[in-house]
């Protein structure tokens, strides 16, 4: 048939079987045993022009409430950020998005040296020696990094903060059944890892101990004191961090944490219903072998000119099979550009504004709570996140918010049974004085 | 000018540039100092670029004009599908309805997104023949690993946990082996035959009561069809073992054969391949698996269902599951680009994908096989392996042959992959491709066979018009350097 992706002409058929020397198409599929045929068509939609898709997909989307025509509170590790326009130009160069994994370096510089620039402002951004070249998102590279610490120090025991994002704690708990490690979960007070009770989970078959910065409550943990304890009984100190935050938090590389993760969606990724996202992964030149994943290195070719190529090859699957540092292969590069022309939009200053914006109108909320009589239960220090206690559940007070347009905070007794109306509100640099006051008023109003 | 040095974007930072715009801020500001614990404020700024909008754009248009993509010229990755990628597809994964929700909105705010992933779930449960998808996994290795996991759940749960060997051909994927020991696996290797498929005799050998899964790519690497699956399936499910699809060649069967009907028990597609996720300079992905019913209690948690009332809902009241293996439902943005190419191409459309797939690969092959090797001479399915070993006697790798390509403006085929083939040389042209542009190729390809018989030279020292030459890797992997750092002046 024809069709707009396909070239093929009968003409051209006719002339390719000549020269394989078949009659049909279908002999060519001869080797398939008869009783596997598949025979007729896929149950399926009949295909659609492009005008009428189009229509149909739109009219789809529509059904959804997007943080266009919502003001929304909602971030639980996933924000509603300024995103420079900029970012979707760059991504949209098809000579970047048409591109597989740069394994011809002489016709792929251009990805190559992108990457080389992504690695190096996680690496200052973090504070860590080195960052590879992206992994899946967020919570993945907190599970390899687990996988790599355990690995290392040839010991099978986590510690995982409960302060850490529900769903990593998940996924890291998956990939740790695989590799038959226990998790163990550090349990939190007022919102921060509890550092007694880490002290008496911390011994000698301590692998890692796994915290976020800040942490899924929106607060700052004390990584320093965590890292030292850590490093008391010899585990590698793992700390899960948004990168945004570390515009103007201390970067936990000068905190002694020994791998850094996170994921880099705060720079120019949209929320897209849960991904694509741009994991990261950082840390020491110490561990630069047990890496996961690629790394992107500099070099000079026959006539001394710099150049860029995948390095360090003899850590991954492709080479190392199942002696390799991690399975993965495919990984988030069209993210990890996203991220870097974000990054170097808002640059040096910018992230630094940005970060800043996020904590002053975070405490703005926090302030406006209070005096609208609500409780605050976690008074620590906060990024862009603060809990907020309610009177009533919460999935009520956001079913009222939604008609008024607006998107509330997560519901924190989804996941944490004690926090039964508590909203997770998240107040971005994006959100407005008068936006925030609406949701002030607009909770006060149902909670009473 | 493209082969001059190209700056990195830091040493086109200049202090005072910038290259935001924030919003203004119209809450009372205050002192990072009173708002941060002590020691937690940072005292040195990251050293990021400081460059003007126009600046960046400059340098990354500089950098896309050092890139090849599909849509730059031909590029016969073999088995990673390089086909044309749609551009309605871009267009849909940015609608806002699309792109500007968050996943952990209320799901009556949701339904539009949760019935296009329902809809694509169902669509692959039947280009599959499984029960059931799960779209979670990120990618295909993600993929692999996921359904590995279930296995390992489903003999648990039956008592037999003690299943821990895992059977790939030594033709397979790395990521096959690597995925198994993620898992907490052992792999064992079986053979080859001499026709290049699996040696259903080693098969047997190596088989027995702790074999936990056999995992199979169907058309193999080699782009050959294993024609014996249903005798290797017996094998398998004889001694209790699972047989798993690596999907990577999915692209070669659509509409001709199904995983489901042939005897395997899960399967793992990669989106971004057969059904044009773009590669994205290599990822995102997206692998969707897909698992017979008696699987189907271990699937990764949240599962997405459509209730009887008609709405869909993410059920997480799955006792048996293996968990999550990712935050939030997968790479939602390559799923909505495969929902919207699956549309486009219908169920005839996709019949002639991989028909026009094949006949484009036997008929390369055929114009190729008098100037180069051809260790497996049978028809192939979307792809075939030739194996540079007669111009290798000649002084003339197939690496070397693959750098000539570049001048030519191709990207060049799969090189010293699969690992049983000398010198080889994978292609996969796709059904995307024009006769002209494979006959094109072909020319080339014969006349650097030439050149290897009458100047080798213009061969090994290729290439001759990139921007920069062939790369110093070994330099690059014994004093690395994966950072820029600053020279003081």
């Amino acid at each position: 048939m024809a069709h707009r992706y396909l070239p093929m002409t009968e003409t051209d058929q006719k002339e390719m079987l000549e020269t394989i020397g078949v009659q049909s198409v279908d002999e060519l599929f001869s080797d398939i045993p008869e009783s596997v045929r598949f025979k007729g068509l896929y149950n399926i939609p009949e295909a659609k022009s492009e005008s009428a898709l189009l229509k149909e997909l739109k009219q789809l989307a529509s059904k959804n409430s997007d943080t266009e025509s919502h003001v929304s509170f909602l971030g639980a590790g996933i924000y509603n950020h300024y995103k420079p326009i900029i970012v979707d130009h760059v991504i949209s160069r098809s000579e970047f998005y048409t591109a597989y994994t740069p394994y011809q370096p002489e016709i792929s510089q251009g990805e190559l040296q992108a990457i080389f620039e992504f690695q190096t402002m996680i690496a200052e951004l973090t504070g860590m020696d080195l960052a590879n070249s992206s992994m899946y998102d967020g919570g993945t590279s907190l599970a390899e990094a687990g996988m790599l610490a355990a690995g290392h120090t040839r010991r099978k025991k986590l510690l995982v903060s409960d302060a850490i994002h529900p769903e990593y704690r998940d996924v890291v708990a998956t990939y740790a059944y695989g590799q038959s490690i226990e998790v163990v979960t550090v349990p939190s007070k007022d919102g921060v890892t509890d550092i007694e009770a880490l002290k008496g989970l911390l011994d000698d078959q301590t692998a890692a101990v796994l915290v976020q910065y800040p942490n899924f409550f929106g607060q700052i943990e004390d990584i320093k004191t965590i890292g030292e304890l850590t490093h008391d009984v010899k585990g590698l100190f793992i700390v899960s961090a948004n990168p945004l935050a570390l515009g103007v938090l201390t970067p936990p590389g000068k905190l002694g944490a020994d791998i850094v993760t996170g994921d880099a969606q705060p720079f120019g990724i949209p929320e897209s219903f849960g991904g694509p996202y741009c994991g990261y992964f950082a840390t020491t030149s110490k561990l630069m072998r047990k890496v996961p994943g690629r790394l992107v290195g500099e070099t000079v070719d026959h006539e001394g000119r710099r150049g860029y190529v995948l390095t360090l090859q003899a850590r991954e699957q492709h080479i190392r099979r199942e002696k390799a540092t991690s399975n993965i292969c495919s990984n988030q590069a069209l993210l990890a550009l996203a991220a870097s022309v974000a990054m170097t939009a808002l640059g040096k200053q910018g992230v630094q504004e940005m970060a800043k914006q996020n904590i002053v109108k975070t405490r703005f909320a926090k302030n406006a709570f209070e005096n609208a009589g609500f409780v605050v239960p976690f008074q620590g220090s906060h990024f862009n996140e603060i809990v907020v206690k309610t009177n009533k559940p919460v999935s009520e007070i956001n079913n009222k918010l939604l008609e008024k347009g607006i998107i509330g905070g997560f519901d924190l007794g989804r996941v944490y049974p004690e926090l039964e109306n508590h909203a997770l509100i998240a107040v971005t640099e994006l959100r407005t004085k008068e936006e925030i006051e609406t949701l002030v008023a607009e909770m006060g109003a149902y909670n009473a | 000018m493209l082969n001059e040095n190209q700056s990195l974007i830091f040493e086109l930072s200049k202090e005072g540039r910038v290259g935001y715009s924030l919003p203004e801020i119209d809450v009372p500001d205050f002192d990072l100092a009173e708002l941060l614990p002590e020691g937690y404020v940072r005292e040195e700024a990251a050293e990021l670029p400081e460059v003007s909008e126009l600046d960046i754009m400059r340098h990354y248009t500089a950098l896309s004009r050092r890139n090849h993509g599909v849509d730059s010229g031909f590029y016969p990755l073999g088995s990673c599908t390089m086909k044309y990628n749609p551009k309605i597809n871009e267009n849909v994964a940015r609608l806002s309805g699309f792109a500007n929700i968050h996943p952990l909105q209320d799901e009556s705010t949701v339904q539009g997104a949760m019935e296009l992933l329902y809809e694509l779930q169902t669509s692959l449960v039947e280009i599959t023949g499984m029960d059931e998808v799960t779209l979670q996994p990120a990618a295909g290795a993600h993929g692999e690993w996921t359904a590995l996991m279930m296995i390992r759940a489903f003999h648990e749960a039956n008592g037999e946990g003690h299943r821990n060997k895992v059977i790939v051909p030594d033709s397979a994927h790395g990521t096959n082996p690597a995925s198994a020991a993620v898992a907490g696996f052992e792999t064992i290797t079986v053979k080859s035959n001499e026709d290049g498929l699996v040696d259903l005799e080693d098969l047997r050998r190596v088989v027995g009561e702790d074999t936990a899964a056999l995992m199979l790519t169907n058309p193999n690497t080699l782009g050959l069809f294993e024609e014996n699956i249903l005798e290797m399936a017996e094998i398998i499910h004889s001694v209790g073992g699972k047989v798993y699809y690596d999907g990577a060649n999915l692209n070669a069967v659509m509409s001709k054969a199904r995983p489901g009907d042939m005897g395997f028990d899960c399967v793992h597609l990669n989106l971004h391949k057969t059904f044009t996720g773009p590669h994205g300079g290599g990822g995102p992905g997206s692998g969707p698996v897909g698992v017979k019913a008696d699987l189907i209690p271990f699937l990764p948690k949240p599962v997405l269902v459509k209730k009887e009332d008609g709405t869909f809902h993410f059920d997480y009241d799955r006792p048996q599951s293996i968990g999550r293996v990712k935050p939030y439902y997968g790479n939602f943005g390559i799923n909505v680009r495969a929902y919207t190419y699956i549309r486009t191409m219908g169920p005839e459309g996709l019949k002639s994908v991989t028909e026009y797939a094949v006949l484009n690969a036997n008929y390369m092959m055929r114009r190729l096989e008098p100037y180069f090797d051809l260790p497996y001479n049978r028809h192939c399915k979307h792809e075939f392996v030739l194996s540079g070993r007669r111009q290798k006697k000649l002084g003339v790798r197939t690496l070397d042959i693959a750098k000539r390509l570049l001048d030519f403006g191709y990207h060049p085929p799969t090189i010293y992959f699969p690992l049983n083939v000398e010198e080889g040389m994978m292609i996969e042209p796709t059904e995307t491709e024009s006769k002209e542009t494979l006959d094109a190729f072909c020319d080339v390809m014969i006349q650097i066979a030439k050149e290897t018989e009458e100047n080798p030279a213009i061969v090994q020292e290729a290439p001759h018009t990139t921007v920069v030459s062939r790369l110093d890797e070994t330099r690059a992997a014994r004093t690395p350097v994966l950072r820029y750092t600053k020279v003081e002046a």
